[in-house]
């Protein structure tokens, strides 16, 4: 008889780790070509495709990196909020809100102010927006005890609702024709790209700041630590005095913060005006929780798992275009890469020997 | 006047018909403490499959039956990966959601704008219907609308007064002694996401193949989290889903009554989800302890420990 038995695994080293994950995403690209196969795709060919198309190519690495910058930078926040267990699933709605911030400081103070001034300006304004959305649901889970995965999807539908009806209505721009959209932002608040590129470093810099500060503060800080123990053992948080409405405020402010960079680098630095949320992100706050599951919830390693799935994003325009495969299979190839993500740690954090005996 | 009174309310029910059905699969879900998020995108796979089926054989029942499959078919992989594997119940559900929008695109693509030209009878129930005003309006319904008043009725016998819900409810709240009792408490959780998967897609069958006779990628807008926030409202228990499902669907009608007076349709756009977010805050300032979740919801149960 077959007798299998599971124990718990103490000693998780950062290779066993990796290793874990990279034969989570071989399982999940497995899966990925069998469902291409049922849809008629030659999944080798397709899978080549898409990896091709986002890193085998200077153009297609170029647009990778473009993208990556809003994935690093909520991947980035969700790392913080996930480790407190608090289910940020509104970075969507947070990166718009940072959107219509900065795109009204742009559009108000733009002309007045040089770019030095109104860059950082923006920024500021889009990170507040961003903060502001994020803390409704802390505040809403603390004090009201109310679910925060329905509060943050539910106000992600209120603020893509909330930006069409500004940009139809009161804030239409004169240079669009009667089209919805804002105007375009005065040039000093329009961030420079590396030359034959959509990559505005301005924010690609930021990101890459903002995941080194943020593994400063969760390894090396009060706050840090008083997050992951709320999220590891709330029981625990409670007796040692840990206050649950201050923490949660602030890394929620973070997280939501940092969607709200985000959205300020989709506005200044690609699209220059307001336009329909669907166009202003795509699906970017969602994308982003498999970043920071990939990322093991680790700040620093978002940086790469948000360029890994940039890449994927890519490649997916890519095959769509060659192949006439819909939109919607990123979701598919993202949706099954988290299931086999989260199913990984099992086999990471057991031990499982299987014995013939009789 | 009247006639508008009358088709308010009907197209009131209409309208609460796949919340009703999405929120009885979900208390059940829940009851045996699996969350599962996926509902929005079950929902989805079971508006495409029911779409397709009906389509090609024309006969909508076995549209709704492909769809129920597909629904359980693609929960098994949450029942799997949250039961068996114990995993992180809040990312397999939005992995789920997403598998599931995906799928749906993916399937559907070949059947976006194509017309459904089947119709399913009203059923009117003799006498009943007779009766003035009440009766064009609640015995004079599509079929979806009476399926899931039935449903929710026998969900609630289920649960409360059958042994099987007893054991599903004892599993959701301490699967630990419930094992102990002899109870199969794996089987018990994957039958329970069983059936929320069913119920989610046939919400979404009722959606494509009678709420809007079509298909376009996104047509669940967010009905799917909408159930799962009144599973909350309805305090876990199917027969108080059918007034919580009644409520939103008046408030999803509210949006067409309310547009000719000039209020930005964006703007009622967003009623069911403000709706939703007033009710949770109104449940919790009239009583928070009453929430009474069950006690091991999206805890995973890990067999021989202590």
């Amino acid at each position: 008889m077959i007798k299998i038995t599971t124990t718990d695994r103490y000693n998780i080293t950062p290779f066993r780790s990796l290793m874990t994950n990279v034969f989570s995403l071989a399982a999940g690209l497995l899966v990925i070509s069998i469902i291409f196969l049922i849809a008629g795709v030659n999944p080798i060919f397709a899978i080549t495709e898409i990896f091709s198309g986002s890193f085998g190519s200077v153009y297609g690495f170029k647009e990778t990196l473009t993208k990556a910058i809003p994935l690093i930078l909520i991947g980035v926040g969700l790392t913080l909020a996930f480790r407190a267990k608090f289910w940020n699933i509104g970075a969507e709605g947070q990166l718009l809100m940072g959107a219509i911030f900065s795109t009204w400081t742009g559009l108000t103070f733009g002309d007045a102010l040089p770019s030095y001034l109104i860059v950082p300006l923006i920024f500021a304004a889009g990170f507040i927006g961003g903060a502001l959305w994020g803390i409704i649901p802390a505040l809403l889970k603390i004090k009201y005890s109310i679910n925060e995965v329905i509060s943050t999807l539910m106000l992600n539908y209120i603020c893509a609702e909330f930006l069409t009806m500004l940009i139809v209505g009161p804030w239409k721009g004169k240079t669009r024709f009667g089209f919805p959209g804002t105007d375009n932002l005065p040039e000093s608040a329009i961030l420079g790209v590396i030359p034959g590129s959509r990559i505005h470093y301005a924010t690609l810099i930021l990101a890459i700041i903002c995941a080194i500060v943020l593994c400063i503060v969760i390894y090396k800080t009060r706050f840090g630590y008083e997050a992951r123990v709320v999220g590891e053992n709330p029981d625990a948080a409670k007796y040692a005095g840990i206050n649950f409405l201050k923490t949660s405020l602030i890394l929620m402010a973070i997280s939501g913060g940092l969607a709200g960079f985000a959205g300020v680098g989709e506005i200044a630095g690609i699209h220059h005006y307001l336009s329909y949320p669907a166009s202003v992100s795509s699906g970017y706050g969602f994308t982003a929780i498999i970043v920071a599951w990939l990322a093991k919830l680790n700040p620093l390693y978002a940086i790469i798992s948000g360029i890994f799935f940039a890449g994927i994003l890519v490649g997916g325009d890519a095959i769509q275009i060659s192949l006439g495969l819909p939109a919607a299979t990123v979701e598919i190839v993202n949706g099954t890469l988290l299931f086999f993500l989260i199913m990984g740690d099992y086999f990471l954090n057991n031990k499982i020997s299987i014995r013939l005996s009789n | 006047m009247e006639e508008i009174i009358i088709s308010t309310l009907q197209r009131t029910l209409v309208a609460a018909t796949p919340l009703l059905l999405a929120t009885t699969g979900e208390i059940i879900t829940e009851r045996s403490g699996i969350l599962n998020l996926g509902v929005e995108g079950v929902m989805a796979v079971g508006a495409v499959v029911a779409f397709i089926v009906t389509l090609t054989t024309g006969h909508p029942w076995l549209g709704v039956l492909a769809a129920i499959a597909a629904g359980m078919a693609i929960s098994v992989i949450h029942a799997f990966a949250s039961i068996t594997l114990q995993a992180n119940q809040v990312v397999s559900g939005l992995a789920l959601t997403m598998l599931g929008l995906g799928l749906s695109g993916m399937l559907g693509k070949p059947y976006v704008g194509k017309p459904l030209s089947i119709k399913m009878d009203d059923i009117v129930i003799p006498w009943l219907s007779d009766i003035p005003y009440l009766g064009k309006i609640l015995f004079m319904g599509g079929p979806f609308f009476y399926l899931a008043i039935i449903l929710a009725l026998t969900s609630w016998f289920l649960l409360e007064r059958t042994r099987l819900g007893i054991q599903i409810r004892s599993t959701g709240e301490n699967p630990k002694a419930t094992e102990t009792q002899g109870v199969n408490v794996f089987l018990i959780r994957y039958l329970s996401v069983l059936i929320g998967g069913g119920f989610s897609a046939l919400a979404g069958a009722h959606l494509s193949i009678s709420y809007s006779k079509s298909w376009i990628e996104g047509m669940t807008a967010g009905r799917g989290w909408i159930a799962i926030a009144l599973t909350i409202f309805a305090l876990w228990n199917p027969s108080r889903a059918i007034w919580a499902a009644f409520l939103f669907g008046g408030i999803f009608v509210a949006q067409y009554l309310l547009q000719p007076l000039g209020i930005s349709p964006n703007f009622l756009s967003m009623l069911p989800y403000i709706a939703t977010l007033l009710i949770l805050l109104l449940i919790s300032l009239k009583d928070p302890k009453k929430l009474n979740a069950p006690a091991m919801l999206a805890e995973p149960y890990k067999r021989g420990q202590r």
